[in-house]
């Protein structure tokens, strides 16, 4: 096939990313631009008496000291589903008269240099009287714990709940076999490799413009001038170029967004400010951070019965912008999986910490119901002597029980789930394990074994997406697309779905992204939506460019015209015209702006699923564990290009492995951060990869989209996360373990009696 | 990073002179523990002292000691210190590519962060730490987190290490920054024995029991865990537990 989709082709921005040609919002300059800082609360929970700034201002090159006296008039950073009812948590700009986690913003620095912000917030005295800090969620919901929101009833904010509540506890009362775990899930940094930055300028008649690394633009630029600006959405323009890496957390607006437009309104200069990586691991928002008691009723052969799960969700200090959500709408109605299960329950209590804020981390909610179900399932299996691999075999749905209803307000579609599972055994070659584990020991190591059969709810954010047009005289063709790269390959991608429904070399094609000024409106990128979404977007604008074509083609050569391979043609003659061509002779007459829609305006979700197979050894003496092999078997849907689906599963293991043995957000009782900075946040490294990661695919078009794909962004975390942790525990002969798995806390579980 | 200024002598006694040359000074050896330091402005010194220019790179083997210039680079030991193969392996280990490649043998020994890999080497080695005034032993100069027998302004110029006749180290590597949670050097200098234990304590200390249970063929030692460091990733008998697998891998390597 010359052109299209089903090929894995080069990545056409490598060239430009391995090179230093990328461009990423710290690599802009302005003339006379100036540079923010911002200072933020050392303490997790204080009231603020006074702020003086006299000090700051008399620094050499300081211009400007804002505290929230001065931007008061502007509005909170939205919490767009706030589930606390009449309890509003309102995140100022900057505090105000309290601030409520390490990292809380006090004061923003405005001066001629770096340094000179620097020195300048160093400058300020701020007079703090320290309060009492809830710093976990244990002490959150103490019965006398000190109230974050003195408004609300205690800490815990909210419960959320699905299911059916009498039929799991009758379930519960009778069946055979009851598995009972508490789960803890930890809280981690998304430490994407580009630290936020954001560059605001100014002009008195076009408004604000912002730069900085987001995962989509539109509605970023909708929240900020709208709740917190205050102004016209068409007083401001969003601009995002290069971003490395987001991973849910540069879906938000932070407060410094703001603040850099407001400086450069007052001082009518531009102004940039730039995270450092303590601002990261202060201010990002953190991801999972939650607790839970599960529950999984089995009857006498191994068949699940029920499903109750109670979760308390750590929401930081404040609602963050979709923080509730994670573990209710996105990621709650997913528990359970693609089991059969007929009696289910899950309920979620939101409990505030004087801590970093918490909202979407790669899976945003559907990794962490997975992990509770597959560490649920594997430790029954124990229990009650089954194999890992048939108590999932026995309690998977099959093809022909779908679509399937899970009780919690999602319908399952389509997918073959016990083939996936077969597949996976012989890709992981299961048979070969006894003989592996044996050798392993007599090298003196326990080898474990670990299987996670996971299911992703992903393709939300919406019902459309737009993609927009231009044809240049020489044929070139440029698409704008609403979603927003992170790095994972759009203008590849995009461009290869483009190619091929036009017939065109995808040399002629040019993807862009991130400017409001060309895109208003998009979705934006995140739960693994893009090609979905802006895949149909894409297809659209692709058909409405050929009918314009075919329309002027027919006026031009006068009679009908068929369109293919790049060429119109006239029917009955030889006859052509190219892109070219026809839009030479009429400037401006391709371009176009297409809107994709759902089918009927519906949501129109995909169920990405598969299953990981890892093997992990461990080293009773030091407690260290490598994994050895990981083999994985997922139902993508349509794949447009192999390699960067592949690309996304290595790096989505990374992270679910990360998350699993390493990654951990420590706060101490205060609520001081204990790990703000690699020396002590451990992020995995090549040598702790798999020596291999062995991954097939076995597909099931998702009949939700044009392109029948189903997304594959979170896949590899999902699944990673429960594979390995199931693994060690298998390697501990069955002794639970909570993330992170570390050397210390595995050498003394396996020494232990 | 707050301003400074940078000065670039092209002799130990202008080096020292601009040292104390007024305001707080600094030399600036690889600088990889010095410049963070600067960026988190943790340290704000006027004026860096570049000690590159001053000819202090280089090894050299006289008699029965390798002498390793101050500011040579981890990335020259690992390849050039073959006289000790196991000096030259714990170089090879130091951080990663990047930092072996800036890192130098003065410049870590002279910082003696507790974590750090070559003052295990320098004790377990016998070495000699001569700077511009005199020469230092090393079991006279470690003294504790972050403290050596250095004089306000006194620059290392070159560590001489006996050659053993075989000798190793292991470590344990923190899961987060890699180094050392728990460092071991042995050495068997013809039947006498020195064990360096590096990451479990305040600072770098020998150990005597394992060094004389090793010289008697005998049992070896349990680490005591008292007064053994402790933070989120290793209690304290863990570490005790970990110098003893790194002071079996240690000698495991040597045979």
């Amino acid at each position: 096939m010359k052109f299209g989709t089903g090929q894995s082709t080069p990545r056409v921005e490598d060239a430009r990313l391995l090179t230093g040609q990328g461009r990423y919002t710290d690599d802009m300059a302005r003339p006379g631009m100036l540079y923010g800082t911002t200072l933020r609360s050392p303490h997790a929970h204080a009231a603020i008496s006074s702020i003086d700034i006299s000090a700051a201002l008399e620094v050499p090159g300081v211009v400007a000291v804002y505290t929230h006296a001065d931007i008061a008039g502007y509005g909170p950073i939205p919490c767009l589903v706030p589930l606390s009812g009449e309890v509003k948590t309102p995140r100022t700009l900057l505090a105000g008269d309290r601030v409520r986690f390490v990292g809380d913003g006090v004061a923003f620095v405005v001066a001629e240099t770096r340094e000179a912000a620097r020195a300048g917030a160093e400058a300020i005295w701020v007079e703090y009287e320290e309060l009492p800090a809830v710093a976990s969620i244990a002490a959150a919901i103490a019965p006398d714990a000190p109230k974050i929101w003195p408004q609300a009833a205690s800490n815990s904010l909210f419960d959320w709940q699905v299911g059916n509540p009498d039929a799991v506890a009758e379930a519960l009362a009778k069946a055979a076999h009851v598995t009972r775990l508490r789960i803890i899930q930890n809280r981690v940094a998304p430490t994407s490799m580009e630290v936020r930055a954001a560059l605001g300028e100014f002009d008195a008649e076009a408004g604000f413009t912002l730069t900085t690394g987001s995962q989509g633009v539109a509605s970023m630029r909708r929240e900020l001038s709208k709740v917190i600006l205050k102004v016209p959405e068409d007083q401001v323009r969003i601009i995002t170029h290069d971003v490395g890496g987001g991973f849910g957390m540069k879906s938000f607006i932070y407060p410094e967004y703001a603040l850099v437009l407001h400086a450069a309104r007052q001082l009518g200069k531009p102004v940039k400010w730039t995270g450092e990586r303590s601002d990261a691991f202060q201010t990002d928002t953190h991801g999972r951070a939650m607790e839970s008691e599960a529950a999984l009723a089995l009857d006498a052969e191994g068949r699940i019965l029920a499903l109750k799960v109670e979760t308390w969700s750590d929401l930081g200090a404040y609602q963050a912008q979709f923080g509730p959500a994670i573990q209710t709408m996105a990621g709650g109605r997913i528990m359970g999986g693609v089991y059969r299960i007929p009696a289910i329950q899950n309920l979620v209590h939101g409990v505030v910490t004087n801590t970093t804020p918490v909202d979407a981390y790669r899976g945003a909610g559907r990794p962490e119901s997975a992990y509770i179900m597959e560490r649920l399932i594997e430790a029954a299996a124990r229990e009650i002597g089954l194999g890992v691999d048939e108590i999932r075999a026995k309690n998977l749905l099959t093809p022909a029980e779908l679509p399937h209803a899970n009780g919690l307000g999602l319908t399952f579609d389509i997918g073959n789930f016990p083939a996936v599972l077969e597949r996976a055994k012989q890709v992981a070659d299961w048979a070969g394990f006894p003989a592996r584990k044996a050798a392993a020991a007599a090298r003196g190591k326990r080898l474990g074994r670990g299987m996670a059969y996971y299911v992703e709810i992903a393709g939300g954010g919406g019902t459309e997406e737009h993609a927009d047009v231009k044809v240049a005289a020489d044929g070139r063709i440029e698409m704008a697309v609403g979603t927003q790269s992170n790095g994972q390959g759009h203008e590849t991608a995009y461009g290869q779905v483009l190619a091929a429904r036009l017939g065109v070399p995808l040399e002629q094609i040019r993807i862009v992204q991130g400017d409001t000024a060309r895109m208003e409106v998009g979705g934006g990128t995140g739960g693994s939506r893009s090609m979905a979404f802006g895949g149909g977007a894409v297809l659209q604008c692709a058909d409405d460019m050929i009918a314009r074509g075919t329309a002027l083609a027919e006026a031009d050569l006068g009679g009908d015209v068929d369109y293919g391979d790049g060429l119109f043609k006239a029917r009955g003659s030889n006859a052509t015209l190219s892109w070219a061509e026809l839009a030479s002779r009429h400037p401006g007459a391709l371009d176009g702006r297409s809107r994709y829609t759902t089918k009927e305006s519906k949501p129109a979700p995909t169920f990405p699923n598969g299953c990981h197979i890892a093997e992990v050894e461990l080293d009773p003496d030091t407690g260290v564990i490598a994994v050895t092999r990981y083999a994985l078997v997922d139902d993508f849907g349509v794949l447009v290009n192999p390699m960067l689906v592949e690309g996304q599963i290595h790096g989505g293991i990374a992270q679910g492995l990360g998350q699993a043995v390493l990654e951990n957000i420590v706060y101490d009782d205060a609520g001081q951060l204990l790990t703000g900075s690699f020396m002590d946040y451990g992020i995995p490294r090549a040598d702790q990869m798999p020596p291999a990661v062995t991954f097939e695919t076995l597909n099931t078009p998702s009949p939700t989209n044009p392109l029948g794909v189903k997304g594959c962004g979170e896949a590899g975390t999902i699944g990673a996360m429960p594979s390995v942790i199931n693994a060690i525990i298998d390697a501990l002969d069955g002794k639970q373990v909570e993330m992170p798995a570390t050397p210390e806390k595995l050498w003394r579980l396996a020494n232990a009696a | 990073m707050r301003d400074f200024a940078l000065v670039r002598p092209a002799s130990l006694a202008d080096a020292a002179a601009a040292f104390s040359g007024g305001g707080e000074a600094a030399y600036l050896a690889g600088g990889h523990t010095l410049i963070p330091a600067m960026k988190s402005r943790l340290r704000m010194p006027d004026a860096l002292v570049d000690l590159s220019g001053l000819g202090l790179s280089g090894i050299t083997r006289d008699g029965n000691r390798l002498w390793i210039g101050a500011m040579t680079r981890h990335a020259d030991v690992a390849t050039g210190a073959t006289a000790i193969p196991g000096l030259a392996a714990l170089a090879s280990g130091i951080g990663d590519a990047q930092v072996r490649n800036r890192g130098t043998l003065g410049g870590s020994v002279a910082n003696n962060d507790p974590a750090a890999d070559y003052p295990a080497a320098c004790l377990a080695l016998d070495a000699l730490i001569e700077t511009d005034r005199g020469s230092h032993t090393a079991d006279d100069f470690f003294q504790g987190m972050f403290t050596t027998a250095l004089a306000d302004g006194e620059i290392i110029t070159r560590i001489g290490f006996s050659i053993p006749a075989r000798s190793a180290y292991a470590k344990f590597r923190h899961p987060a920054s890699r180094y050392a949670v728990v460092g071991v050097y042995v050495a068997d200098h013809g039947g006498q024995w020195r064990v360096a234990v590096t990451g479990a304590g305040p600072g770098v200390f020998r150990w005597a029991e394992a060094e004389a249970a090793i010289a008697a063929g005998g049992a070896l030692p349990a680490m005591p865990a008292d007064d053994l460091n402790s933070d989120i990733h290793a209690g304290p008998d863990y570490r005790a537990h970990l110098c003893g697998v790194m002071l079996k891998q240690a000698l495991a390597c040597l045979a």
